[in-house]
């Protein structure tokens, strides 16, 4: 069973296609790490996913349920997709204190909260983010970076999720936050039984949390596969390359 | 900015008085002197300005001073309902503009450009023609001509912020299109706005007294200040100053409009500002001790060497906080050295004030500093400066904001070349095209007279590369060079500023938050946290040599393809963690 299935998607921005047939799919309960360099389209699948871009082609389901389209079925099923965005600043409303921001994510659920039930909800969702819940009234600009990508991933799963999708949730993080942020994602997928699909340039990190490992380049998947059986005999020159050029410590980069 | 101290700076001093004192004359004018303004005593009439009348009275006896400030409140409130006029209409229109499907919306905008280009003054005679000379009307006049601009400005500041990702992140929890703009739209430009319609209201003051100047504004036997003034112009040659006093309320009310915009804006502020920046620049450096002799050039001298560096800025209440705490850094010639640190651990800084670059708000202190034999703790001569621009390279994180974008490519290759190098345009020119062609970017001629936007990331990283290269370069600062990249065309950066640096024999001082990357280039790695060398490290052997446990837990904390993926990275523990980031790891 796929919690999310991305089904020969294609988007075009004017006349360039940026995402071109691409098919992927997350397994229920699972992560699949997306990587690829800037302009791949790796973030514009993520855009198409939760409807924030119109698709030129292909489907998107979330449980088996088509997420595309205007129905009320579509709506429903872009809204058990939640994202978390690449920069932790311009991602939470700088006029909005966070527990308000995180409670109108509460939405997404569709059910109606009452006051205290909607405060208690906050609580309860920065507790599991491992934030003071007594912060809820704080603007934005009182947190770290790394604080406040907790905070938009605590927004994210306030909509109930069955799809956590994280685009580049680490590289505008310092690199012991990062390791923190990737923990939680971690520790929340096993609690919450969270599917996943994580986006990043940065195969290492995507290697760390990824069952599941697509390679994309100029809008298309290079090759797919099991994180350890991808990387251990990649098939493509491309991951190859990637592969290359990872930066290991105490070894000194040839000359590129 | 909190609003007190936005209130306490002298624009908003200036602002709170005025308004007060404006205030009080809309409200007591007309109570208090309506007798000696409208009452016609005519054998007092045409008088010059004395005691009991200080700016003389007018054809019917009236004290024009009295009639100056009862006019006051019907001039006021005729500008301020103008401006909210054009303010809410023009929010609203701007704001529905962003929300409207694309071709819709360009027709809006479409429209909006069209009443833009049209003479504002003209379409306030168009419609105060069309409904009658009457004060109401010059109103709506006036208000309706101003919704164009203010539309405009509602509608680009909207669309700035509808593409951030807060906004996204609504449309994805599925929060619809009004509660958008209510929520998180309207809020986030509504500093602007409020500063914009202050600034509104002293020209629509001025629009006002123009218009009943020009009789289509008030009508008699009612007046503002631009009818009083109208009536004061026949005589000014007789008694100036029956026109110079409207006039003096008019300018006054609309200084007060303005100081009210500056304070809005925050402006104010800038004092305080200023003057640390004045600290700043009459101390660039002061050395902390008695001044270490000159080094002598010897064959091991160091091209670039600064000691015990601190740096400080002033903080907002007044305070000092050191960024950089006791620094020293010593550069052989052609030596790689790292620096790696985290955000706020003074590793740019530290670079920074090594090549003489931080602005006067840094203030600076240094036992010993010099570059090349030229020691920059002293005023620097313009020949010291040229020695500068040639032998120091700079290469920045992002090219994008580094290189200038209304400036072509080889417009700012040649810049060292021609002022520096004395070449001719030409011979620059062809310096530059060799330079670009050796940080590996084809077709270098061409090039050169494309813009930075015309080139991807990987490419513009290079022409700086290539910019540091125009001149000879000693030494090369490379801050986060790679850090917007991506791994594959980072590794293509590195390879170019190596083979940079063994043509050239320059040194490079390579900055980086990654560690790996650092080792993976350089001789040597100072590891910084919180604004101080916590260990210095042989490149090679920093998995075998780091002791110090802030440099281990760098090492640990970053994952790499050989990481256990059962386990929990491990992460900085809170009482290593840097100042700055204690908090952070902390919850």
């Amino acid at each position: 069973m796929n919690a999310l299935e991305i089904d020969r998607l294609s988007v075009r921005y004017g006349r360039t296609t940026v995402v071109d047939d691409v098919s992927l799919a997350v397994p229920a309960g699972r992560t699949l790490g997306l990587v690829g360099e800037s302009g791949s389209g790796k973030s514009t699948i993520a855009a198409a996913a939760v409807g924030l871009v119109p698709l030129a082609g292909g489907e998107i389901r979330v449980g088996g349920i088509p997420a595309s389209g205007r129905g009320a079925a579509a709506r429903g099923a872009r809204r058990s997709l939640q994202l978390v965005f690449q920069d932790p600043f311009s991602a939470l409303d700088p006029r909005m204190s966070i527990g308000d921001s995180i409670a109108e994510a509460l939405r997404a659920t569709g059910r109606s909260w009452s006051r205290d039930a909607r405060v208690a909800r906050v609580r309860e969702l920065l507790d599991l983010v491992h934030l003071d819940p007594d912060r809820a009234g704080e603007l934005p600009a009182a947190f770290s970076g790394g604080q406040r990508q907790r905070i938009t991933i605590a927004r994210a799963l306030a909509g109930e999720p069955s799809v956590l999708i994280a685009d580049e949730v680490t590289s505008a993080l310092d690199v012991s936050v990062q390791g923190a942020v990737l923990n939680l994602l971690r520790e929340l997928q096993e609690r919450l039984g969270l599917s996943m699909l994580f986006i990043s340039h940065n195969l290492a990190v995507v290697r760390y949390v990824s069952d599941e490992i697509a390679v994309m380049r100029h809008g298309r998947i290079v090759e797919s596969g099991p994180t350890e059986q991808l990387l251990d005999a990649p098939a493509a020159q491309y991951t190859w390359d990637l592969l290359d050029a990872v930066p290991v410590l105490g070894v000194r980069m040839a000359d590129g | 900015m909190t609003l007190r101290s936005r209130l306490l700076s002298p624009a908003g001093i200036a602002a709170l008085a005025g308004t007060a004192l404006f205030l009080l004359v809309a409200l007591l004018g007309p109570v208090l002197f309506v007798g000696a303004a409208e009452t016609s005593n005519v054998p007092e009439r045409l008088l010059a300005p004395s005691a009991a009348h200080p700016f003389g009275t007018d054809d019917l006896g009236r004290d024009i001073f009295a009639r100056v400030l009862v006019a006051a409140r019907v001039s006021l409130l005729l500008t301020l309902g103008a401006t909210l006029v054009s303010t809410v209409g023009g929010i609203a229109y701007g704001l529905v503009a962003v929300i409207l499907p694309r071709h819709v919306r360009r027709l809006a905008t479409g429209l909006l450009d069209i009443l833009l280009a049209f003479p504002w003054l003209l379409m306030v005679l168009f419609f105060t023609v069309i409904w009658g000379a009457s004060a109401m009307s010059a109103m709506f006049a006036i208000g309706i001509s101003g919704i164009p601009f203010m539309a405009r400005l509602v509608y680009n500041l909207a669309s700035s912020v509808s593409g951030r990702d807060y906004v996204r992140a609504a449309r994805v929890v599925g929060v619809g299109p009004f509660g958008i703009l209510v929520r998180h739209i309207l809020p986030n430009i509504a500093n602007p706005l409020f500063v914009n319609a202050a600034a509104t209201a002293s020209v629509t003051l001025l629009s006002f007294a123009g218009l009943s100047f020009l009789g289509l504004g008030v009508q008699a036997p009612e007046y503002d200040w631009g009818r009083l003034l109208q009536d004061g112009i026949t005589r000014i040659y007789v008694n100036p100053l029956a026109a110079i006093g409207p006039g003096i309320a008019v300018v006054l009310a609309g200084l007060v409009f303005t100081f009210v915009s500056e304070a809005l804006a925050g402006g104010g502020n800038g004092l305080r500002a200023v003057g640390r920046r004045a600290v700043g620049a009459v101390a660039p450096l002061r050395p902390a001790a008695a001044p270490a002799p000159r080094a002598p050039m010897a064959a091991d001298a160091p091209i670039a060497e600064v000691a015990d560096l601190r740096v400080a800025f002033g903080t907002a209440d007044g305070g000092e906080v050191e960024r950089v705490r006791g620094v020293s850094v010593r550069i052989a010639p052609g030596e790689v050295v790292g620096i790696v640190g985290e955000s706020g651990s003074g590793k740019s800084l530290t670079a920074m004030a090594l090549a003489g670059l931080l602005g006067t708000d840094a203030r600076i202190t240094t036992t010993a500093h010099t570059f090349h034999g030229i020691d920059m703790t002293r005023p620097l001569t313009a020949a010291d400066r040229s020695v500068l621009g040639v032998e120091l390279g700079m290469v920045f994180q992002d090219p994008l904001t580094s290189l200038n974008p209304a400036l072509t490519i080889g417009r700012q290759l040649t810049e060292v070349p021609e002022v520096h190098l004395r070449l001719s345009r030409a011979e620059a020119r062809e310096h530059a095209a060799l330079a670009l062609e050796s940080v590996g970017i084809p077709d270098a001629r061409r090039r050169l007279s494309q813009y930075p936007h015309q080139f991807s990331g990987g490419m513009r990283q290079r022409a700086m590369i290539g910019q540091a290269l125009t001149g000879r370069p000693q030494l090369i600062i490379a801050d986060e060079p790679t850090t917007a990249l991506d791994v594959t065309v980072q590794r293509q950066v590195m390879g170019v500023l190596r083979t940079a640096q063994r043509e050239t024999g320059a040194a490079i001082v390579f900055i980086s938050h990654d560690i790996a990357l650092v080792s993976a280039f350089c001789d040597r790695v100072l590891v910084m946290k919180d604004g101080v060398v916590v260990e210095e490290l042989d490149a090679q052997r920093i998995r075998e040599d780091a002791t110090h446990p802030y440099s281990r837990a760098l090492v640990a904390c970053l994952p790499d393809m050989t990481s256990d993926r059962t386990r929990p990275l491990p992460v900085i523990p809170p009482e290593l963690a840097a100042s700055a980031l204690a908090e952070e790891v902390g919850v």
